[in-house]
């Protein structure tokens, strides 16, 4: 008799002994589109005020995110990943850490470093395509921007190791997309975390997109979260346009992080382009994007602080204007900025090996840069 | 047709997706979006979704699938969206794709092609710039090719189809749209492990390719001089026959390329010169090439880049040498 494969299945499950492992993913959320809070789920550790800051960051990392992009469209500024949309997932998260806790991002987290202290002249620096803009991650425990996708995940990893090693009782808080969680790097961090239960919390920041690619052609799995669950240790989801539902998974995580590792899957929208050299009308709908814009962080979190009588329009006006004034200053400096083109060579190694000096003096006594034209 | 390096590309995948069914697309964003440079531009309307991939973001997934597929007797052309995220592949590449078949003695073959934009000049991000080619060249098995205009380019790539060999087809992006030129419309090859001689002459021989033909082609016509510009079009075989033809004749030899100048390819070049060629020299060879150290963040290209003032000089000093 010939069997189907549902058959062979049924057959098989008819006669198992016992079921060998079962989990399950949960979500959660505390304030909803509306700016609603759901008491029950709040983390302890939040009152209003904090709410107000969050909403200042938040507020800071838009501001931010325009001004490179307009700088951008003037040629006074390199190609651009923003986070509008992402904000609550990444100043959520990064305001659950503490200060001897290390940040590693990928190349989006802007507003993650904000709330770790990034000075705003270091991150124009930086977009304006100055490595010296990243001379500033050190001093405020985190690391540059990483380019290629997920790689950072397991500079995380072992930066957790030696937390736990040199008993530095900090923990590691690391980032990567969606599309990130199909690299194998992404997996063996995974692996690697949940084998030495390090203290370190990965946070999947799902924009839904990775460039044009939705989530659906990444992954058959129905929740990126689920992906812990191989790896030795849970995974949660968390509705990523709520900062304070970010924060309490985030907080939680730090928390336990002495007993190893956490995924949290952060569910956010990229509401503009993935860079600025992309054009995401080839490939999603103005509608997905309509609905999308109905749960933007940043508009619930205004609204309750509204109706909480915390925030009104000359608050909002006041904070646009310091924002734009910091953020102009900032700029300003930025441009300033003189290259010296001996740095590019004398920062890598540690001495100056002979055959590096001579390109070096060759390419200085010549001066064939002085032109600048390629 | 007139066409730009992009659309010559264009055209030779869609030839060799019409006229071979076995041929495969895949890549990151290489479908809906037709890839970040649209060089795939329109080719999933056409072919659809078994035959144009939108893969998950995995390059060794897509490297290592496409050895697979080529194994099964398809015939894919993989795109990795940027040379500098080739590395996560280079395991595939250089472990597999290369020794497959000298591991079975030819009864295993991998029939692929793996397409990548290589080199910088265009304010990229970090690791949008890389010049890897000497990597990969290092490596015997795989064929490299790198054109420098639309025409090679759609003959390297169909003719790359054409072959049973894994073949990495670095694409400048710099000369993605840099200039236009009228090539044939239907299918064609250009030869693979044979150079181009742009430009014939008798006081100097430059070899050169990618990025730096257009320049080293501007400096020389600027200059007047009678040098003859050799395009390699292929770095790996290399057409060590034309190069010392030419050497022969002119007693002077530059290298020019955008890569690192230690242990480049310049640095293959000049060996094979020494050996073969040592005493036909009027002078010692030269180098051009970009500073031994990590692509830098645009603010500096600048600074890090040949251009063509540097080939000028570098030109002036080997005359007179
Ligand atoms: C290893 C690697 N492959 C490809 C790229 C090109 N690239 C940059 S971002 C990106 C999509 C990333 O998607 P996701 O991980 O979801 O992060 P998001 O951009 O949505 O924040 C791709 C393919 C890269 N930077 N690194
Ligand atoms: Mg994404």
């Amino acid at each position: 008799m010939y069997l189907t494969k549902k058959l062979q299945l049924k057959i098989i499950e008819d006669i198992m002994i016992k079921k060998v492992y079962e989990d399950s993913v949960n979500y959660f959320q505390v304030m909803d589109e509306n700016g609603v809070i759901d008491k029950s789920q709040m983390s302890n550790y939040i009152d209003d005020s904090k709410i107000t800051e969050m909403y200042k960051w938040m507020s800071l990392t838009r501001a931010a995110d325009s001004k490179v992009i307009s700088l951008q469209r003037q040629g006074r500024a390199v190609t651009y990943g923003p986070s509008v949309g992402e904000e609550a997932t990444q100043v959520g998260s990064a305001m659950a850490m503490a200060p001897k806790d290390i940040l590693v991002p990928n190349f989006r987290q802007h507003g993650s470093y904000f709330v770790r202290g990034l000075p705003l002249y270091n991150f124009f620096l930086y977009w304006k395509g100055y490595e010296e803009g990243m001379d500033g991650t050190k001093a405020i425990n985190a690391t540059p921007y990483t380019v290629p996708v997920a790689t950072q995940l397991l500079h995380a990893v072992g930066l957790a190791f030696g937390q736990k090693y040199l008993k530095t009782d900090a923990n590691v808080l690391t980032y990567v997309g969606d599309g990130g969680t199909s690299e194998g790097n992404f997996y063996e961090a995974l692996n690697f975390a949940g084998e030495l239960k390090l203290p370190i919390v990965f946070i999947i920041e799902n924009n839904q997109w990775a460039i044009s690619t939705p989530v659906s052609k990444q992954t058959a799995a129905s929740t990126l979260a689920q992906k812990a669950i191989a790896a030795g240790f849970k995974g949660v989801q968390v509705d990523g346009n709520d900062p304070l539902a970010v924060f309490k998974a985030t907080h939680d995580a730090l928390e336990n992080a002495d007993e190893g590792p956490m995924l949290i899957e952060s569910i956010t929208y990229r509401l503009s382009f993935h860079t600025t050299s992309d054009d995401p009308t080839k490939y999603r709908t103005e509608a997905e994007v309509d609905e999308w814009l109905k749960k933007d962080p940043l508009k619930r979190v205004r609204t309750y602080l509204e109706k909480k009588g915390l925030w009104n329009e000359s608050r909002q006006e006041v904070m646009d204007a310091e924002n734009a004034k910091r953020i102009n200053e900032a700029v300003e400096k930025s441009e300033q900025f003189k290259p010296n083109p001996k740095t590019i060579f004398e920062n890598i190694y540690s001495f100056m090996p002979d055959t590096l000096k001579d390109e070096e003096d060759a390419a200085i006594n010549s001066g064939f840069w002085q032109q600048g034209s390629y | 047709m007139m066409a730009n390096m992009n659309s010559a590309i264009n055209s030779a995948l869609n030839i060799v997706m019409r006229d071979d069914e076995k041929a495969i697309i895949l890549g990151e964003d290489v479908g809906k979006d037709g890839g970040v440079f649209r060089v795939t531009e329109g080719l999933l309307a056409k072919y659809g979704e078994q035959r144009v991939i939108d893969t998950p973001l995995s390059e060794a997934g897509i490297v290592g699938t496409s050895i697979g597929m080529a194994l099964s007797g398809l015939h894919p052309v993989a795109e990795i969206q940027f040379a500098g995220f080739m590395y996560l592949a280079f395991d595939q590449l250089v472990s597999h794709a290369a020794r497959y078949r000298s591991r079975t003695r030819s009864t295993w073959k991998v029939p692929m092609v793996v397409r990548t934009p290589v080199s910088g000049g265009v304010r990229t991000l970090e690791h949008h710039a890389e010049s890897p080619e000497a990597y990969y060249a290092h490596s015997g098995g795989l064929i490299i090719l790198e054109p420098s205009n639309p025409y090679d380019a759609k003959g390297l790539l169909i003719k790359a189809m054409h072959m049973e060999d894994p073949v990495l087809f670095l694409e400048p992006t710099r000369l993605y749209r840099l200039f236009r030129q009228e090539i044939p419309e239907g299918s064609y090859e250009v030869p693979i492990g044979k150079a181009n001689i742009i430009r014939e002459g008798t006081d100097l021989t430059i070899v050169t390719y990618g990025t730096m033909v257009p320049i080293v082609n501007n400096v020389v016509s600027k200059k007047g001089i009678n040098a003859e510009i050799i395009d390699l079009r292929t770095i790996n075989p290399l057409d060590e026959k034309t190069i010392l033809q030419s050497v022969e004749k002119t007693g002077r030899v530059m290298i020019v390329h955008e890569a690192e100048l230690s242990f480049g390819v310049g640095a293959e070049i000049a060996a094979r010169i020494s050996e073969k060629a040592l005493f036909k020299l009027n002078a010692p060879i030269m180098r051009v090439a970009s500073p031994s150290l990590p692509y830098p963040f645009p603010s500096y290209e600048q600074f890090y880049l040949p251009n063509e003032r540097k080939v000028s000089e570098a030109i002036d000093k080997i005359m007179s040498s």
